[in-house]
């Protein structure tokens, strides 16, 4: 039976229903017991924000609380899932992931390859992404693009606590190294979800609002960005089809473009950094093979060139809202040549 | 509004059918309505002129708000007036949080096994309706409601369907109708009248030829069992289906009219493959429904057991594109309607003249 709970309920459940279902799994990193020992209610937080509480308890010697050292427990979970176990490691932000990234780029995302099949590497290293909570510079960004170019790598976004739930239990069922990204803003929102465990399955966008005039491709927190935008466009006329990528790899190509070839206009709303991020992916994507379909050019709305901003005013014009969005499919509705 | 399914509060009129100063007749349709889970079409229930439309396109109206009067002539427009402005105050107020979403879900334990089922309706006799492979008690969306005034209606969801166990054990017919008689004993039920939608056709009969004093009437739609045909490439689709391309045609074929298959209908269908249990359930029941390309099991054998004990009757859609209306003429003894304008789900197509064969077989037991 379905239930609205929040998407950080959705986790915590996809990782109870895992751990309970095979005993390999695992799960590790700073405070993610946290504070197993202290008294009352400070004993086993689980997370900083809360995704791993109940399970410390729940699954004695399986939650562990790791030094502050990231190259040394991502680089310890990448070593116990390619000897057998199926750790759920967190990188608390993934700012934080220049310390570890040769654990996760060039040891992890390459065992496979290199030793010829006979690794694999079944790790989720979870991390927090995404500006809105005054959180600054270096834990704000959004970096998954960097990790979309890795071969080796799966790199997943859900935006729904339905997402949430089915694609962590795809991802820690899945054989491969998964960086699985949760947006900050995400934890508190609420969706329906199964009681029952189900899989989500990767490289399959998500078309959750049709329409005809203009295809918006999105992920992550500006599914729900974009969503609003369309419902401001469509009281003036205008009907968006709004694509949530949910996995940037592997890419659902064929939904962005089926949607661009009916609409022949595209939009992407992409929270990172402008220069080499999924927008920029997705324009050449499409640019390449529906240039035909294509009726006007292709806008991109995306954060500035710019560190993320501690001033709240700052901050909030630094994030793409629902209004540069609605800008963007004007400009290309009412583009001709 | 209609209430279709007992957890809708609310629908949106997507098209009016008809303007005002149109006449109408019984069965016309009136507007195109979408709710959170399925897409249909409202039909006049008499003839009459439409006065005034008071819901527009887009906005959400509750359950049973006005959305159009229909008034003979000498009804003059002040009395209109007023009861527009009544049932816009209705609209407008839209419905509190609060509000409960209809009947509770329940369950049983059957043989370890938790079955789900949900009803609505006070008085009368106890009707259990059995969906087929691969749907759950939604099936009866359109029928649950209507029928509620004069009956309590009952639907389960079968194991390996909706939200109950998805353990099928060893898939036949026997495991799946104990869990029909696991919810009637739940529901205190000495004897109840059985409805059954294609599997849950072979389902029902399996009851009743296992214990006929519990069942006071059968009403089979497009039942399992009663000939060789099927089309085995739509049920091995289906369960193989693992993406919305794959889906969608398959689902299709359910249907006179494709368009009924939305991409929420598609969704649904999906969201509900991949929960745990579901992939191995329906393959296993392919074992009990096929023997090849053809269909395994024989309803006739146990109809015929059943003798003239209980009301029998057939309900059939003319393009049925799974199991052919022609097997409706080998429910020997029994009433039958073939449909016109329906395929394999007239529960869903034609739900007024479904409803109208369920009632007349139950009125035939008493």
């Amino acid at each position: 039976m379905a239930r609205n709970i929040t998407y950080r309920e959705a986790l915590n459940e996809a990782l109870a229903q895992e751990m309970e279902r095979d005993e390999t799994v695992i799960v590790m990193g700073e405070d993610n017991a946290g504070g197993a020992g202290a008294p009352g209610d400070d004993d086993a937080w689980g997370g900083v924000l809360g995704v791993t509480k109940g399970l410390y308890h729940k699954f004695p010697g399986r939650v562990l609380d790791t030094p502050i050292s990231e190259s040394a427990f991502i680089g310890a979970a990448i070593g116990a899932a390619t000897a057998g176990m199926r750790p759920v490691a967190e990188l608390m932000f993934v700012d934080f992931m220049g310390v570890c990234f040769d654990q996760i780029y060039n040891q992890a995302a390459k065992f496979r390859y290199m030793f010829g099949g006979k690794a694999i590497t079944p790790v989720v290293i979870r991390t927090m992404y995404g500006a809105g909570l005054r959180a600054a510079a270096q834990h704000s960004q959004c970096l998954y693009p960097l990790f979309t170019h890795i071969p080796g790598l799966k790199v997943v976004l859900p935006a729904t606590p339905y997402d949430a739930k089915g694609m962590m239990i795809q991802a820690i069922r899945d054989n491969d190294p998964v960086m699985f990204f949760e947006h900050k803003a995400l934890y508190d929102t609420s969706g329906p979800v199964p009681e029952e465990s189900y899989v989500v399955p990767f490289g399959e966008a998500n078309v959750v609002r049709e329409g005809g005039d203009v295809t918006i491709v999105t992920l992550g927190r500006m599914v729900h960005t974009s969503l609003d935008a369309a419902g401001q466009l469509a009281a003036d006329g205008v009907q968006c089809e709004v694509i949530d990528l949910r996995t940037t790899s592997p890419l659902d190509e064929d939904t962005v473009l089926e949607s661009v070839e009916g609409t022949g206009r595209l939009v992407v709303v992409d929270e990172a950094h402008p220069r080499c991020n999924i927008a920029t992916d997705i324009s050449a994507l499409v640019a390449r093979k529906a240039f035909g379909s294509l009726r006007a050019p292709i806008e991109m709305v995306t954060a500035p060139h710019t560190p993320v901003p501690f001033s709240n005013a700052l901050e909030d014009i630094y994030i793409p809202d629902a209004q540069r969005v609605v800008n963007a499919v004007k400009t290309v509705t009412g583009w001709s040549r | 509004m209609p209430k279709w399914g007992l957890s809708m509060q609310l629908g949106k009129i997507t098209a009016w059918a008809v303007a005002e100063g149109d006449e109408v007749q019984a069965g016309d349709d009136l507007a195109d309505i979408e709710t959170e889970k399925i897409t249909g079409t409202l039909e006049a229930a008499d003839a009459g002129t439409v006065r005034r439309i008071v819901a527009r396109v887009g906005e959400d109206v509750p359950v049973s708000g006005t959305i159009a009067l229909i008034a003979p002539a000498e009804v003059g427009d002040d009395a209109l007036d007023a009861a527009v402005l009544e049932a816009r105050a209705v609209i407008d107020a839209g419905v509190p949080d609060d509000a409960g979403g209809g009947a509770e879900l329940q369950t049983a334990d059957v043989g370890g096994r938790k079955i789900s089922y949900a009803g609505a309706g006070q008085d009368g006799d106890v009707i259990l309706l059995v969906h087929g492979y691969g749907g759950d008690r939604n099936s009866w969306l359109f029928l649950q409601e209507p029928m509620a005034a004069k009956y309590r209606v009952y639907a389960l969801d079968l194991p390996g369907h909706g939200t109950s166990a998805k353990d099928v054990g060893d898939g036949t017919l026997g495991v799946l109708a104990d869990a029909v008689t696991g919810v009637l004993d739940a529901l205190g039920a000495g004897r109840a009248h059985l409805v059954g939608h294609s599997m849950g056709g072979g389902v029902a009969l399996a009851v009743a030829a296992r214990d006929p004093g519990r069942i006071a009437s059968l009403t089979l739609i497009a039942p399992t069992g009663f000939g060789a045909e099927i089309n085995a490439g739509y049920l091995r689709g289906f369960a193989d289906a693992q993406t919305r391309r794959e889906l969608k045609p398959v689902a299709g074929q359910l249907f006179a009219d494709e368009s009924l298959v939305t991409r929420q209908l598609v969704d649904d269908l999906l969201a509900y493959k991949r929960l745990d249990g579901v992939d191995e359930s329906l393959h296993t029941l392919l074992g009990t429904l096929l023997d090849g390309d053809a269909q395994r099991g024989d309803s006739a054998a146990a109809l015929a057991a059943l003798g003239d004990a209980i009301p029998v009757t057939v309900v059939w859609g003319r393009a049925d594109r799974i199991i052919p209306a022609a097997q409706a003429v080998s429910v020997t003894g029994a009433v039958r309607h073939v449909i016109d304008g329906a395929g394999h789900m007239p529960q869903m197509e034609r739900p007024a003249e479904v409803q109208a064969a369920i009632e007349e077989t139950i009125a035939r037991a008493s």
